[in-house]
This record gives structure tokens, C-alpha cells and sequence, in this order.
């Protein structure tokens, strides 16, 4: 079997590349993948840890955050092509209103 | 035997408050007449209640009464209640405040009956009877306090009447702050007494005074100390050197408030109140010899001012200041029945001729320059011999009031052992001064020829409801002094002997040398000396305003120098002005204003505010609006907290590497 840890560095890689991703790129829809992507690192961590104790709530919790992953999906590509429709740009930079 | 008024005292005050309230809260929109029946039922129910208080105190045996109503301050083995006492020298007291305080309010109705806010005018009036009569029936010092600082503000607002003359105000701003310098004293006083004795109230206070040994002239222990404390009030309430200051500005009251306030009453809370500290007093020779000279001073002090005043009511203000001098000096040398005899006399003389100097003024329309009068006597004759019985009540011809109570403290000055002669010597010119002005005054205003214009003043005798007190009080004038006729006038001294249980009797030790016979001839010779000073002063005003109309001017010009100074009232009131309020007005401007105020308080406040725009200023840049750098906080933050939470792992870590 492999051991917990393994899953555990992977997980961690997953979620600094999401993080780097997130701050790092301009594009709205790469900026949601790597949301995406940190997400499913969380995912893991917790599948593996409910694999290592033998218990089931890690596993229902990952189900939960696929569900809430999904709706926010939707809610969240909803948005984007509006912004894509307003300012015909995916640039983050460029959605500014509130700044100072 | 039931003493129903007895055992409910403060009927006696609380009657007056219940009449300052109703007039004050509601009568701003009622008739004259409804006021006046609220004030006037106010302050004669007052005075029928001291009186049945009275009778019921003689029938009961002249016994001490103190009631206690209930606690006010309790703190620890300290206790202040509501407490009213009344003896006998309450008794004079009382009936003096209620009786004269009723007939001044009688006057008032006539007298103010045309000036706007009459009801402001009788509520403050009702106010200052009731803290007046607190004042005098209070049973420990810090009750009596309470009406002390009263009668303070009813004075203050009385002379502040006409509040939109700006001299009225000012007056009676000075007025308060004036009397504040003693008062400080007062309360000095009174804590020192509270240190050393552990009580206020003044039967367990005296009772534990008394066994403490006497202190000598020159010594300053507690009871010249505290009595030096507690006449430093007197000298503020009383108008006395240094002091007076305040009381002359005090006439631009309307005249039945200088009447009441700064004559009959009021100002005489300070004797009353170094009279009921005898006990303290006596026990100071210091104590006592500084009352003296300081009334003595004072008496001769303000009647030289009196001599050239031309304002009617500023001569008889100075003749106040001076007559509250005689009554100091008659403390001072212990004699303090003839004292309080004095400032019972002086209640009813002074008080008429505040009432008749007010009819006067009435008379002639609002005029108070004596030059600008003359020849009144034809025109308003009961004013006229009213005026004429006080003035002569006050210079001190037999058998009128006056003469009686300044005999008597002359004659105690001058009996006293040590060196009191020169205060006789003092007190006797003063007599003379004191003769001079009251009948120039008399003689500039109703004698000699007419110095008005009779087109513009219709001159008219003033109504019945303000000559009937007049009639009253001229009638006290020459009765009041019969209750303690000398020996040689073959009366006898009611009234010191009235007063020896709160005095204790012989106070007088060089009487007790002299046979009776020479003391008969010795008091014989004073009392002729002394109405030889009266009748001096009243030939020289005669000769020089009646029969060498020109001479006073004449004598003016000559001694410039001199008259000016009389006039400008030795610049006292320049020199305080220089002295002190000059300087605390540059401190107060360019240190507490410019420096504390504006740099330091003010500063800290608005920079405190500029401090937080700043401070926003800076940190609103971490709020960009860019998501990305939210992002890095958001990310930076759990770092931080990751680290923080693991970090004994990661030491036990790199401890491991090593």
C-alpha cells in the first residue's frame, strides 16, 4: 500500500501550485481552475487521511465539497461570461471598479 | 405642654421656599396681585410661625431646643443632619430676618410694582428668607453653610435684578466671587474644627471646645487658627477689610434688596456667625484682637468713603460696611450680646433708611444723585421724619436705638483691659463720621434749596403700602434700643441678660473692678462723650450744608488731593484691579487660553484625530480593490498561522537534523 504521506506531498504540491496559479495569472478562467485545483488538493488530503484512520467522514466531507465545487462552478462561469460580455476582456486587472 | 411650632421648626424656613417655588414655577403668567398674596402669605406665615416658636420657647423656659429632622451626610463618625436649633440668640435672629425680611416684602409690593418681573423678583426675595432663615436656625456649621452660600445666591441673583444693565450683572458677579475668597476660608475653618473636635454641630463642638486652654496673643494654635479661618467668611459675607469690596456695587439691586439683603440681614451673617462661635473666639486672644481692629478699621475705613458720596444708596452702603464694623468691634472685644444688640438696632434703622431712601428715589422718578434733589421735606413728609427718626437712630441720639447699641460697644471698647483705647478713640470718630454724612445726607436731600427741575420731576409721596413699613420700622428705630438701657438711664440690660445663657454673663472683666457707682458715672461720662461726637458731626453738616451752602466745594477744592481720594474710594477697587485682576486675566489669556487650551487640550484632541486620518491614509492601501493581492494576504496569513501552529514540530525538526 502506498504509504499516507505520499498522498500527503502530492496534495501539498497540488495546493501551491494553485496558490502560485491564483496570485500569479491574470486570466479569470485560469484563476478559477487553479481554485479548482486547490480545491480537489484539499480533497485528497482529506480522502487519504479518512483511507489512514479508516473512518467515512473524510470521505462524506469530500462529496460535500464536490457539491459546493459544482454549484460555485456554475455561479462562477456565470459571472465570468458576463464580465467577458461587459469589458470583452478576461483580464483581472481590467475589473477595477472598486479600487481606489 | 405641647409646643406644636417647636417640635415642626422648619415650618419656619420651608414656608418661604414653598413661596419662592409657586412663584417662581407658576407665576410668571398670574396678576401682581396673586404673586404678591403667595409671597407676602409666605414670608407672614413664616414670621406668625417664628413668633408662636418663640412664645412656646419662653413657656417652655428658655431651654435650648435642637431637633433633629434627619440625616443628610453620614460618613463614618462624621454626621450632617437637618438639625435646627433655636436659643436665644436665634430668637433674635429669627424674628429679625422674619419680622423685618415681612415689612420689606410689604414695601416691595408698592415699590417694584411697576417694574417688569415682579414674580422673578418676590420668588428670588421668598428664596433668600428661606436660606436665610436655615442660616440662622441651622444646629451645626455645615447647615448653616448651606444657607450661607444660599443667601450668597439669592443675593447674587437680586443684584443681578436688572440683568440686561451690564453694571448690574457685573455686580453681582462680584458680588459672588468676592464672597467665594471667604468662603474658602469658612470651609477651611471648618475642616480644621471637624479635624480636632470630630463633630460639627455646634452643642457637642462647644461642649469640648471649652476645657482646651486659652491662647495668648501671638500664639497660633487651633482655635486662632480656625477662628482666623472662620472670620476670613465673615469678612466676605460681612463686607469687611479687605473684603467689603463687593457690597457698594451691590446697589444696583432695586433698593428693597438692598434693604433686606445688604443691610438688615444678609451681611450680617458674618457677626452672627463669629457670635456663635464665641466659644472658639474667646478661646484666642489672637482671634479676637484681629475681629477688632479689622471692624474698627473698617468702621473708620468706610465712613470716611461715606463722607463725599453723592449716590443716596452708596452713602448708606458705606454707612453699612462702617456700621458692620462697630458690630465687629463690639465682638472683638468680646462683648458679643452688644454686638448682636447693634445688629439688631441696625436691622431696623438701616433698613428704614434703605426703605425711605427708596421712597425718596420713587419720589423723584428714578433719581439717586443727592445734588439733584433738595427741599424734599415739604413734598414727601412721612418719608421725610422717617428718614429723620433713622438718622438719628444711627448717630446715636438718646433715646433712639442706635444710641443705646453703640454706646454699649463703645463703652465695652473702652472698659476692656489692654490696649483697646486707641479702638475706642477709633470707634468715637467714627461715631462723629458717621453723624456728618447721615445728616449731609439728610440736609442735601430734603433741606436747603430745590436742585431739580420741577417741569420734569413730579414729585409724589409714595403709597401707603410702602410708608406703612416706614411708620414700623421708625417705630422700632426708637423703641428697639429700650430693651437695654444703660444703668444710669435707669433701665436695665434686657437684652444682655437675655442673651447670657448663650454668652455666659460678666464677659467684661474690667467691669468687675469698678464700684457700681463709679461704673454708673464712668458709663455717664461715655455716653455723653459719645452723643458730644453725634451732635458735633450733626452742627458741622448743619453749618456746611445748610447755613455756607458754597463751603463744601470750597473745602473740596482745597483739599484735593484729599477729597479725591475719599471720592474714588482710595482706589480700592484700581488696586485690586492691578493687583489682582489684572494679572490673573494675563495668566488666564496668554497661559491657560493661548498655552493650555488651545495648544495643550485642544492639540491632544485634534491630534488624536489627525493621528487616525494618517493612520488611514497608510492603511488604506492594503485595501487595493486588487484581488490578486488580497490573494497573497489571504495565503500569507495561513502561512503565518501554519508556521505559528507547527512550529514546536519544526523546531523538534531542525533539532533533529542537527
Amino acid at each position: 500500500m502506498v504509504p499516507t504521506h505520499y498522498y500527503l506531498i502530492l496534495s501539498a504540491i497540488l495546493f501551491g501550485l494553485g496558490a502560485v496559479a491564483f496570485v500569479f495569472k491574470r486570466n479569470i478562467i485560469t484563476i478559477f481552475m487553479s481554485i479548482e485545483l486547490m480545491l480537489n488538493a484539499v480533497n485528497l488530503a482529506f480522502v487519504a487521511f479518512s483511507q489512514a484512520f479508516g473512518k467515512v467522514e473524510g470521505q462524506v466531507f469530500v462529496l460535500f465539497v464536490i457539491v459546493v465545487a459544482a454549484a460555485e462552478a456554475a455561479v462562477g462561469l456565470g459571472i465570468i461570461i458576463l464580465i467577458q460580455r461587459n469589458r470583452q476582456s478576461l483580464n483581472i486587472e481590467k475589473v477595477n471598479l472598486l479600487k481606489l | 405642654m405641647s409646643t406644636p411650632i417647636l417640635d415642626i421648626l422648619w415650618i419656619i424656613p420651608l414656608l418661604p421656599l414653598l413661596g419662592a417655588a409657586t412663584n417662581g414655577l407658576f407665576g410668571k403668567k398670574w396678576p401682581n396681585k396673586i404673586v404678591n398674596t403667595v409671597a407676602l402669605s409666605a414670608t407672614g406665615l413664616s414670621f406668625a410661625a417664628a413668633l408662636e416658636a418663640v412664645r412656646e420657647f419662653f413657656e417652655q423656659g428658655q431651654k435650648l431646643v435642637h431637633k433633629e429632622f434627619f440625616d443628610w451626610i453620614v460618613a463614618g463618625s462624621f454626621r450632617a443632619g437637618f438639625d435646627l436649633q433655636m436659643d436665644q440668640l436665634t430668637v433674635i435672629m429669627v424674628l429679625v430676618v422674619t419680622g423685618v425680611g415681612f415689612l420689606i416684602h410689604i414695601y416691595s409690593t408698592g415699590y417694584m410694582s411697576h417694574e417688569g418681573g415682579y414674580y422673578r423678583f418676590f420668588s428670588y426675595l421668598n428664596l433668600f428668607m428661606f436660606f436665610m432663615l436655615i442660616l440662622v436656625l441651622a444646629a451645626n456649621y455645615v447647615l448653616l453653610f448651606v444657607g450661607w452660600e444660599g443667601v450668597g445666591l439669592a443675593s447674587y441673583l437680586l443684584i443681578g435684578f436688572y440683568f440686561l444693565k451690564k453694571s448690574a450683572s457685573d455686580a453681582g458677579k462680584k458680588a459672588f466671587i468676592v464672597n467665594r475668597i471667604g468662603d474658602f476660608g469658612f470651609m477651611l475653618g471648618m475642616f480644621l474644627l471637624f479635624k480636632t473636635f470630630g463633630t460639627l454641630d455646634f452643642t457637642e463642638l462647644f461642649a469640648k471646645a471649652a476645657p482646651w486652654s486659652h491662647e495668648s496673643w501671638g500664639v497660633f494654635g487651633t482655635f486662632t487658627v480656625a477662628c482666623l479661618l472662620l472670620f476670613t467668611g465673615a469678612c466676605g459675607k460681612s463686607a469687611q477689610l479687605p473684603l467689603y469690596v463687593w457690597l457698594p456695587d451691590a446697589m444696583e439691586g432695586p433698593t428693597p434688596v438692598s434693604a433686606l439683603i445688604h443691610a438688615a440681614t444678609m451681611v450680617t451673617a458674618g457677626v452672627y456667625v463669629v457670635a456663635r462661635s464665641h466659644i472658639l473666639f474667646t478661646h484666642s486672644e489672637t482671634a479676637l484682637i484681629v475681629v477688632g481692629t479689622v471692624g474698627c478699621a473698617t468702621a473708620f475705613f468706610a465712613a470716611t468713603i461715606g463722607l463725599v458720596q453723592t449716590d443716596i444708596k452708596k452713602v448708606l452702603a458705606y454707612s453699612t460696611v462702617s456700621q458692620l464694623g462697630y458690630m465687629f468691634l463690639g465682638c472683638g472685644v468680646g462683648a458679643f450680646s452688644a454686638g448682636i444688640f447693634h445688629l439688631m438696632t441696625h436691622a431696623f434703622f438701616k433698613a428704614l433708611l434703605f426703605l425711605a431712601a427708596g421712597s425718596v428715589i420713587h419720589a423723584m422718578g428714578g433719581e439717586q444723585n443727592m445734588l439733584h434733589m433738595g427741599g424734599l421735606s415739604k413734598k414727601i413728609k412721612v418719608t421725610y421724619w422717617t428718614m429723620l427718626i433713622a438718622t438719628l437712630a444711627i448717630a446715636g441720639f438718646p433715646p433712639l436705638a442706635g444710641f443705646f447699641s453703640k454706646d454699649a460697644i463703645l463703652g465695652e471698647a473702652f472698659q476692656r483691659e489692654g490696649g483697646w483705647h486707641s479702638l475706642y478713640v477709633v470707634g468715637l470718630l467714627t461715631a462723629l463720621l458717621t453723624s456728618f454724612y447721615m445728616f449731609r445726607l439728610i440736609f442735601l436731600t430734603f433741606h436747603g434749596k430745590q436742585r431739580y427741575d420741577e417741569h420734569h420731576v413730579h414729585v409724589h409721596e409714595s403709597p401707603w403700602s410702602m410708608l406703612g413699613p416706614l411708620v414700623i420700622l421708625a417705630l422700632l428705630s426708637i423703641i428697639g434700643g429700650w430693651l437695654a438701657a444703660p444703668s444710669f438711664w435707669g433701665g436695665e440690660d434686657h437684652f444682655t441678660a437675655f442673651l447670657a445663657p448663650v454668652f455666659g454673663a460678666g464677659h467684661a472683666e474690667g467691669e468687675a473692678a469698678l464700684s457700681e457707682a463709679a461704673a454708673h458715672s464712668l458709663e455717664l461720662t461715655l455716653a455723653i462723650v459719645a452723643v458730644a461726637a453725634a451732635a458735633l458731626g450733626w452742627a458741622t453738616a448743619f453749618w456746611l450744608y445748610l447755613r455756607q451752602p458754597g463751603k463744601p466745594a470750597e473745602i473740596a477744592k482745597s483739599l484735593k488731593p484729599i477729597y479725591n481720594t475719599l471720592y474714588n474710594k482710595y482706589y480700592v477697587d484700581e488696586a485690586y484691579g492691578a493687583a489682582i485682576v489684572k494679572p490673573l486675566l494675563a495668566i488666564s489669556t496668554n497661559v491657560l487660553w493661548k498655552v493650555v487650551d488651545v495648544a495643550m487640550i485642544d492639540g491632544t484632541v485634534n491630534g488624536i484625530a489627525t493621528g487616525a486620518t494618517a493612520t488611514g491614509h497608510v492603511t488604506r492601501r492594503t485595501q487595493s480593490g486588487n484581488t490578486r493581492s488580497y490573494a497573497v494576504w489571504v495565503v500569507v496569513g495561513a502561512l503565518t498561522i501554519l508556521i505559528i501552529v507547527f512550529w514546536p514540530a519544526i523546531r523538534a525538526l531542525a533539532g533533529g537534523a542537527q
